[in-house]
């Protein structure tokens, strides 16, 4: 291992590091503006320039190895008097407007000017000016301010995967631009708000709304997707003003998809905000003590057999938890938390999870996607799986619609048929499954959730025997979901119990009135036009589909409005907090729960969330490991059979519209309108915008 | 002066055919395959021993990088030959291309054979299209012939030539920038480490070299590294083609033995100053990064890599740039600052933003609308700028001003004072 010596301190470090990193090491900062450890390196700001002995040049440290025995000041007047040079460099053409800029308090220039800046300016000359560009409705630009760092064009080369923004023009006239003024097409773009060092680039739907010391920040967890997101949620009084990405290496690195990130708008549109009462056919508003009432009464006047329950995508753990005690007790069966009709169930864990876990996909050398787009599906693991192509030597290939990943991956057409051949191993590509040291498959939704799913599913679990996927040392099967709260249904086993129905047996039920009461717990991806005269309480906190069709609304509270429990794709056990309380009377919804069983006469036997949590991790003791892997036990699933021949179709239409509060934003539904995704029927009026 | 025997391109002004035939008969071509034959080690030694220096304008010993090129590699390795030739006062690689083509492919051939590259790649600056078009014609006739590509000259070496346009950007004449360039990409300069002789061309290990330098190479090997050493002085040795411009009788291009006096080389070739020596000014040594040097240090410096560093200034691409008396010398280097802020990449902070400054000032100070302060000020940026890039173009661009403001100072001076006066006098009125 190279020693070097920095600032006359002796320090050994690995060999390949940069200068930069090893100073950081040793806990100097050295201060950079285009370096980004998750970036190609591109050395271009120079404001990381420091002295190397027998070196004529100041070097830049972020881009030179050290070498055994370098002499690295940090702080001589050589390294002073070139980092003083670059900065006023880079204030030379940089607009004095810090006060109506966004990014003042979280600046990195405007923080690194105060450290290494003169205190006033030599430049007499009149400023650059450069217009602006219009990169959609999520970024917006001031391009005045850019200092050329390329940051955001270098994410977006490498880790979106869309060559859409560039530089156009030499010396003082380059320009970071998309060329044509197009929006920026991924579904990662915001990141390059979070990695512009200045506010070149800074939020639109943020823009002049808060300043960062102002700002309330909480840790959580995201609920739009199954990847499950590591946010921090920044809030001012009672409404979230943004939502920021934090970092976990295992799942979502430093990034986050735009609509975790721009949905929050949703939070406090078509909220519901009290209880409401279906009264000669319009919703009313009620207080609680007389929902709740009604719900008991209706509850307890019909046989269990003729309840039935369905929790929604963005439930809580702990919700759906109190909801099975409560209709267990009740002698309830029907219960279900999947929504779209997966041909999941609970009885073996390796069956429903992501088990090479997201981090692991870096170990994979061969993928095959079956009826999954993760682009739209989970973004994240779409951009693990870019990262892995970019490192070499892994080939990826779909069965499923053609839709441009962002990398190279072998369509091999669509259609249950390729499946059995796979099977079979008489696929071309099953060679290259056979091949492959670390094989997997992902099962998305759109393959599981149709009737012959569980063939699919089982389909799914002889590819990854007969291709040895799942081995000690390997698991390559992995179920790739969309829904948050879909693994946590599972796990608590919210399914049909004995004699019990599934979603479409449920609807089907209230039809022909085999069912008289559903309980809605926030779910809204349910097709409810139809469904006869059943009385349908809808527990949630939007006024979505569910909502809108629902006798009782009682008002829940959304993902930063509780401290709850969340499950990734993976398996993953995460704690989501609170970062603002719920709207007017709604109520976290374990609570109501508990005040609905106090209202039947059967109180659950918990009063509070550490009770409940305590109950809950004793009955599913694998919801005990926070932000662990537990690796599933492999086992026997799914259904032997042929599958149909039928295509397959991806469940998601409309990345930016997927659940009740990103159907509830307008920045959501800017998105779907500059990216093409609205129907055409729905034409533009004369006072459109 | 350089006797008639040792002059290396005997075709530099273009009286006799440029063709193969022709080339033959001035002896190109002539036993190539038997140098060939003599293997890599002889040839990268005997260009070591040669003493050769880069002629592209820094001057890196030849031989030196020649012998960074890995001796086994998994990955192909190339030659690039930057032909790139931009900067301005220097036309010396242009006449090669045009008037004696076949020295640059046999140059090819033997580099190429030296350090055992599958190919060569001459990146031709755009606006030479006639010279790219007579080029391209040579490396036709000699595959036809059999001197290039599979077997070339017989020797059992293969080598293929291949010939790109740039589209004129003069910082695609940096190696680096040359590459990105050639690859496809938007000509910015790369980060050394790694250099291209580890990763080059397309990531392969890559030796790019300057026109002149190659177009030399198979001379050196034929008549032998002592011939070379021969002329001129040590560690400045051989010929080379000096570029002659400005306020001369003659301007031309000539070769001529490194380390000629600066005053010998513009009288006896260029016809001497326009109205005699006393009514120069200032020459640009070396094309127009290097700094200017005033008549008094002319008279005395030789044109060579060490005796123009030791005046401060350099013997770049040994282009001469001559300003007789009526020169407005401030006029003049700001033109070149505006040269230079057209040419920057944009890539590294300063480069990019104090080009810019640095022009607009000395725009000021050609009508002396500044303070004195501000000339203080504005050497103080031209360090500010020089050695904190990636490239050398910053250091090139800066040169010049610091070349200024040395020497003419006092002219500079002169205008701040000058005009505050005509000011003050019209502010009282």
């Amino acid at each position: 291992m190279p020693k070097v010596t920095i600032d006359g301190q002796e320090y050994e470090v690995a060999a390949g590091t940069t200068i930069l990193q090893a100073c950081q090491q040793a806990g100097i900062e050295i201060p950079h503006f285009c370096y980004h450890e998750r970036l190609m390196i591109a050395g271009n700001c120079r404001m990381c320039l420091v002295e190397v002995e027998k070196s004529p040049k100041p070097v830049a440290s972020c881009a030179m190895p050290v070498a055994d025995g370098n002499v690295i000041l940090t702080q001589s007047e050589k390294a002073k008097k070139a980092r003083n040079g670059v900065m006023e460099m880079l204030l030379l053409n940089h607009p004095l407007d810090c006060p109506i800029c966004d990014q003042g308090g979280e600046c990195d220039l405007q923080d690194q000017a105060m450290a290494y800046g003169f205190d006033r300016g030599r430049f007499e000359e009149n400023k650059r000016a450069v217009s602006d560009k219009d990169f959609g409705p999520l970024v917006a630009t001031s391009m005045n301010r850019c200092i050329h760092c390329t940051r955001c064009i270098r994410f977006l080369t490498e880790i979106a995967g869309v060559e859409e923004l560039g530089a156009t023009g030499r010396g003082e006239a380059m320009e970071i631009t998309t060329y044509v003024e197009r929006a920026l097409g991924s579904e990662l773009s915001a990141n390059i708000v979070d990695l512009c060092p200045v506010g070149a680039l800074t939020a639109k739907p943020y823009a002049f709304v808060a300043r960062p010391w102002e700002l309330r920040k909480t840790e959580s967890v995201d609920v739009l997707d199954a990847v499950g997101s590591n946010i921090r949620i920044d809030s001012r009084g009672a409404q979230v003003l943004r939502v920021l990405p934090r970092l976990h290496e295992d799942i979502n690195e430093e990034w986050i998809a735009d609509k975790t990130r721009f949905a929050h708008d949703g939070l406090v549109r078509r909220r519901l905000d009290r209880p409401y009462i279906r009264r000669a056919g319009r919703l009313v508003e009620a207080e609680w003590p007389e929902a709740l009432d009604l719900v008991a009464a209706r509850l307890r006047s019909v046989p269990g057999e003729r309840i039935a329950a369905i929790s929604g995508d963005l439930c809580d753990a702990e919700s759906m938890y109190a909801l099975k005690e409560l209709l267990h007790g009740l002698g309830v069966a029907n219960l279900d938390c999947r929504q779209d009709g997966a041909k999941l169930d609970g009885g073996n864990r390796a069956s429903y999870l992501f088990n090479t876990t997201i981090a692991g996909i870096e170990r994979a050398d061969a993928c095959l996607l079956v009826g999954a787009n993760p682009r739209w599906e989970a973004p994240l693991i779409n951009a693990r799986l870019r990262k892995r192509h970019l490192q070499g030597g892994f080939r990826v290939a779909t069965i499923g619609p053609t839709f441009d990943l962002g990398f190279p991956v072998e369509m091999l057409g669509n259609g249950g048929a390729l499946l059995n051949a796979m099977v079979r191993g008489e696929h071309s590509w099953a060679k290259v499954l056979l091949g492959a040291k670390a094989p997997m498959i992902v099962l998305g939704q759109g393959a599981l959730a149709r009737s012959d799913g569980a063939r699919i599913l089982g389909a799914g679990r002889a590819i990854a025997e007969g291709f040895s996927m799942v081995r000690p040392d390997w698991n390559g099967f992995n179920v790739l979901h969309r829904a948050a709260a879909r693994v946590a249904g599972l796990d608590l086993g919210f399914l049909p119990g004995p004699g019990g129905k599934a979603v479409a047996a449920m609807l089907e039920g209230c039809r022909s009135g085999a069912v008289e009461v559903l309980y809605l717990l926030g779910a809204d991806e349910i097709d409810l036009k139809d469904i006869g005269s059943a009385f349908v309480i809808y527990q949630g906190h939007h006024g979505d589909r569910g909502a809108a069709r629902a006798d009782v609304v009682l008002p829940g509270a959304a993902y930063t409005e509780k401290d709850a429990t969340y499950v990734n794709t993976e398996g993953r056990v995460q704690l989501a907090r609170r970062a603002v309380f719920p709207p007017g009377e709604a109520r976290e919804d374990w609570t109501i729960l508990r005040a609905l069983s106090g209202a039947l006469g059967r109180p659950l036997p918990f009063d509070s969330l550490p009770a409940l949590r305590e109950r809950m991790r004793a009955a599913h003791p694998v919801l005990a490991h926070i932000d662990q892997i537990v690796p599933a036990e492999w086992g026997n699933f799914g259904a032997i059979g042929t599958v149909g021949s039928a295509s397959f179709h991806y469940p998601i239409g409309d990345f930016y519209r997927t659940d009740p509060i990103s159907r509830a934003s307008p920045t959501m539904a800017q998105c779907s309108e500059a990216f093409g995704a609205l129907p055409d029927t729905q034409p533009r009026t004369g006072t459109h915008g | 002066m350089l006797a008639d025997r040792d002059r290396v391109f005997t075709n530099l002004y273009g009286e006799h055919d440029w063709r193969l035939a022709g080339a033959r008969a001035r002896g190109d071509w002539d036993g190539t395959k038997a140098v060939i034959q003599k293997g890599r080690d002889w040839i990268v030694n005997e260009v070591k021993e040669s003493g050769l220096r880069g002629r592209g304008g820094a001057g890196f010993p030849t031989g030196l990088k020649w012998s960074f090129m890995p001796k086994e590699s998994a990955r192909p390795t190339y030659l690039v030959v930057n032909a790139d030739e931009s900067e301005p006062g220097t036309c010396k690689d242009r006449d090669i291309l045009r008037n004696d083509p076949h020295k640059l492919v046999e140059g090819c051939v033997l580099a190429g054979a030296g350090m055992g590259v599958g190919a060569a790649y001459i990146y031709i600056r755009g606006e030479f299209y006639n010279e790219a078009t007579r080029l391209q014609a040579a490396i036709d006739e000699a595959y036809a012939a059999g001197l290039v590509g599979k077997n070339a000259c017989g020797s059992g070496y293969d080598i293929d030539i291949y010939l790109h346009r740039g589209a004129g950007a003069y910082i695609c004449g940096e190696e680096t920038g040359l590459l990105e360039s050639l690859e496809g990409k938007k000509g910015q300069p790369r980060l050394k480490p790694p250099f291209p002789a580890q990763v080059g061309l397309y990531g392969c290990p890559s030796t790019v070299n300057n026109v002149e330098t190659i177009a030399v190479a198979p001379a050196i090997l034929k008549r032998g590294a002592a011939w070379f050493a021969g002329i001129g002085r040590p560690r400045n040795t051989g010929t080379k083609i000096f570029c002659i411009s400005g306020h001369v009788e003659q301007p031309c291009n000539v070769e001529e033995e490194m380390s000629i006096p600066m005053k010998e080389l513009i009288e006896r070739h260029a016809g001497g100053v326009r109205g005699g020596w006393d009514n120069l000014m200032a020459v640009i040594p070396g094309g127009s990064s290097t700094p200017c040097l005033p008549s008094p240090i002319c008279g005395e410096v030789l044109m060579d890599f060490d005796s123009l560093v030791a005046q401060k200034s350099g013997l770049g691409t040994a282009a001469l740039i001559v300003m007789d008396k009526s020169t407005d010398i401030v006029r003049a280097i700001t033109r070149l600052s505006a040269f230079y802020k057209h040419e920057s990449c944009g890539q590294c902070t300063p480069c990019r933003e104090g080009l810019g400054w640095v022009w607009r000032v000395m725009e000021r100070m050609v009508a002396g609308n500044a303070t004195v302060a501000e000339l203080d000020m504005l050497l103080d940026v031209t360090h500010e700028i020089e050695g904190h890039t990636i490239c050398a173009l910053a250091d090139g661009a800066v040169w010049p001003v610091q070349g200024l403001i040395r020497h003419f100072r006092p002219e500079m001076e002169r205008r701040i004072h000058e005009y505050r006066a005509v000011a003050t006098r019209q502010a009282a009125e």
